[in-house]
């Protein structure tokens, strides 16, 4: 077997279980803690796979060396407290909650080499990563000054997290589409939808632009999700891009794999396999030697 | 009998009949009327709560927050409320329309989701703010769920829960029982903001007060989403018939519709919502009222009959905010009939 990185994954919630059955399939990485504060499912999941688990923090974990990359799956201020703990380790932190301690990051837009000398990186939020790579590939050939999202989520997929901080939710998420996405302006919308059987995750995608030819966006969004699609094969138009005055709307759906979390979950599982993605271009890099 | 508590909401949900073209000028007739006729809480913001004005729902030709500051430098007597549903609205713009002189915030949530409130609540509560909870929907599941997400609400620190009919698709019965469990497992008191989709909004807020509901919404000429809500007027008519303690005078609130309200409506270009097939299919089929506008824009767009649209949003579970669906069903429908787009 090819060598393979060593990563951890702090916070085995719904997220972070998730994370570490993507992380089980991966060429380049290996999970090789998973840190707990408690008792849960995530940490009994863990135990079953045979990989050391501590409910302890983050400490054990930090005293390992062979351990390069960890994937935060907590909450922003626990990550706030983590992060100079994981820099001072030497370890590379991929952040899932919404502290944005490093910059966001979103593969399909923004992953070049510069990403890659940095110690901490940031996962915007699910939302973001549904949203900000359509709002970028249009504003590219089409001058965006003005984007709003809607996005609708199951209920059973937004964890308390999510619920109780809505507010922080919806200004990183459009924090993105303006840093990420280039829109002059923007809003966003978030719905939770509680009907049986869950709905996928859903985005209508408005953008207001000052070059309103939709052959050149479409081609330009069609190559972005063709990016997109390598980390997150479910990810389609519901609506194709479609064009009123200056208003370019496009609705999209994404279905998780259906890995911890069932395949409603698109939301949480376009994070995580960005976060693989992310994580294992670092491992790519270090097993080269090129950090 | 009890003193009951009449909000008016033609500046918020009346919002939705006049595609929320409201003036600065129309907020100062509107609310030196209301509150002349002694309506305890007159509610202003955008249709869909603050943050509202989007492509989405719809753009505000004035922002909100200068109508509530102009609302609140008018009223004497009345509070002034803003309507914030999380998702829509920010902690932001709350804070900006508490420091315009908003005193009383309503959090709406879908009947299910109450628990999206728990920052707003607490934070409003903080701002030293009245806090109506509002359970919008609350014909999509039943009274123990109701009951249960009542509670939440209440143990975030809410002042009053209301059971919304955001589809006006609950008869009185319905309403009866619902806001009986309320009364019964809820320290606070209860409210029901009714939507005239069936023809039952004032028999429901009188259903409503019979069941012990202390707080009733109200809007003049029963403007608002779909076919409109109880009209404010009609309500206090029938709430002074009933033998109820309100602070309202029935002749100044008949006059704020008819000499105050309907002529803006009229010289705006606009019509005061109708009891037609389409509001009558979203009471029927339980879809949100606010939905209306948007439903017919999208028919039109693609050129489809507006009542397939409402059915089939319905159909999806579409919830309160989730006007975004319309244009996707619109879409689908025109495809499916192989009409081009």
């Amino acid at each position: 077997m090819a060598k393979k990185i060593k990563s951890a994954i702090i916070g085995p919630g719904n997220i972070g279980t998730d994370l570490l059955f993507k992380l089980q399939r991966s060429p380049l990485l290996e999970v090789a803690y998973v840190v707990g504060v408690k008792e849960s499912p995530g940490i009994e999941i863990a135990r079953k796979f045979g990989i050391p688990t501590t409910i302890k923090g983050i400490d054990e974990m930090l005293a390992v060396d062979e351990i390069k990359i960890v994937f935060d799956a907590t909450g922003a201020i626990p990550h706030l407290q983590h992060a100079p703990k994981l820099k001072a380790a030497g370890k590379i932190a991929i952040d899932l909650t919404p502290a944005a301690v490093g910059p966001y990051v979103v593969p399909s837009v923004n992953l070049d080499e510069s990403i890659f000398a940095l110690d901490n990186v940031n996962l915007v939020t699910c939302a973001g990563q549904a949203t900000t790579p359509i709002v970028y590939a249009i504003n590219r050939v089409a001058e965006v000054y003005y984007a709003e999202v809607v996005s609708s989520v199951s209920s059973k997929s937004a964890g308390p997290g999510t619920r109780q901080n809505l507010d922080e939710f919806i200004e990183t998420t459009t924090k993105a589409l303006q840093t990420i996405g280039g829109a002059d302006s923007a809003k966003t919308i978030i719905v939770l939808n509680p009907a049986e059987p869950p709905i996928l995750m859903r985005n209508t995608i408005h953008t207001r632009v000052r070059k309103p030819d939709l052959a050149a966006i479409r081609a330009s969004i069609d190559d972005i999700i063709k990016k997109l699609r390598i980390y997150v094969p479910g990810y389609r138009f519901l609506v194709e891009p479609i064009l009123q005055d200056d208003v370019v709307t496009t609705v999209i759906e994404v279905e998780g794999l259906g890995d911890f979390l069932p395949k409603y979950a698109g939301n949480l599982d376009i994070i995580n396999a960005a976060a693989v993605f992310i994580g294992e271009q670092f491992a790519q890099r270090i097993l080269e030697g090129r950090r | 009998m009890s003193r009951i508590s009449i909000t008016d909401t033609s500046l918020r949900d009346g919002s939705h009949s006049v595609s929320h073209q409201y003036t600065s000028s129309d907020v100062e007739k509107v609310v030196a009327a209301l509150d002349d006729a002694g309506i305890d809480i007159i509610e202003v913001t955008h249709g869909d709560g603050l943050g509202g004005s989007s492509l989405t729902y719809g753009y505000s030709v004035e922002n909100e927050l200068d109508l509530v500051s102009t609302a609140v430098k008018v009223a004497k007597k009345a509070k002034i409320a803003v309507l914030l549903v999380p998702g829509i609205g920010t902690l932001e713009l709350l804070k900006e329309a508490h420091k315009r002189g908003a005193s009383v915030v309503r959090v709406a949530t879908h009947i299910t989701e109450a628990d999206v409130s728990e920052e707003y609540i607490k934070a409003a509560k903080q701002m030293g703010m009245f806090v109506v909870g509002f359970l919008m929907m609350a014909h999509m599941a039943d009274i123990d769920k109701l009951v249960e997400q009542a509670r939440i609400m209440e143990s975030y620190g809410a002042d009053v829960i209301y059971a919304t009919d955001s589809a006006g698709a609950l008869l009185p019965d319905d309403v009866y029982a619902r806001v009986a469990a309320l009364k019964n497992a809820l320290r606070v008191p209860v409210g029901h903001h009714a939507h005239d989709n069936l023809g039952c909004a004032i028999a429901n807020s009188l259903a409503a007060a019979k069941a012990g509901a202390t707080y009733l919404d109200g809007s003049l000429g029963g403007m608002g989403a779909g076919a409109g809500n109880a009209g404010t007027e009609m309500l206090v008519a029938a709430l002074k018939k009933s033998g109820y303690e309100i602070g309202a005078d029935l002749f100044k609130t008949m006059d704020a519709a008819e000499k105050v309200l309907l002529p803006l409506v009229v010289e705006k270009g606009k019509q005061m919502p109708l009891h037609d097939s389409n509001s009558l299919i979203m009471g029927y089929a339980g879809v949100y009222s606010s939905f209306m506008l948007h439903a017919r824009k999208a028919a039109e767009r693609f050129g489809i009959d507006v009542r397939n649209v409402l059915i089939e949003v319905g159909k999806r579970k579409a919830v309160g905010g989730q006007e975004d669906w319309i244009i996707q069903v619109a879409y689908d429908l025109a495809k499916a009939t192989g009409k081009a787009i």
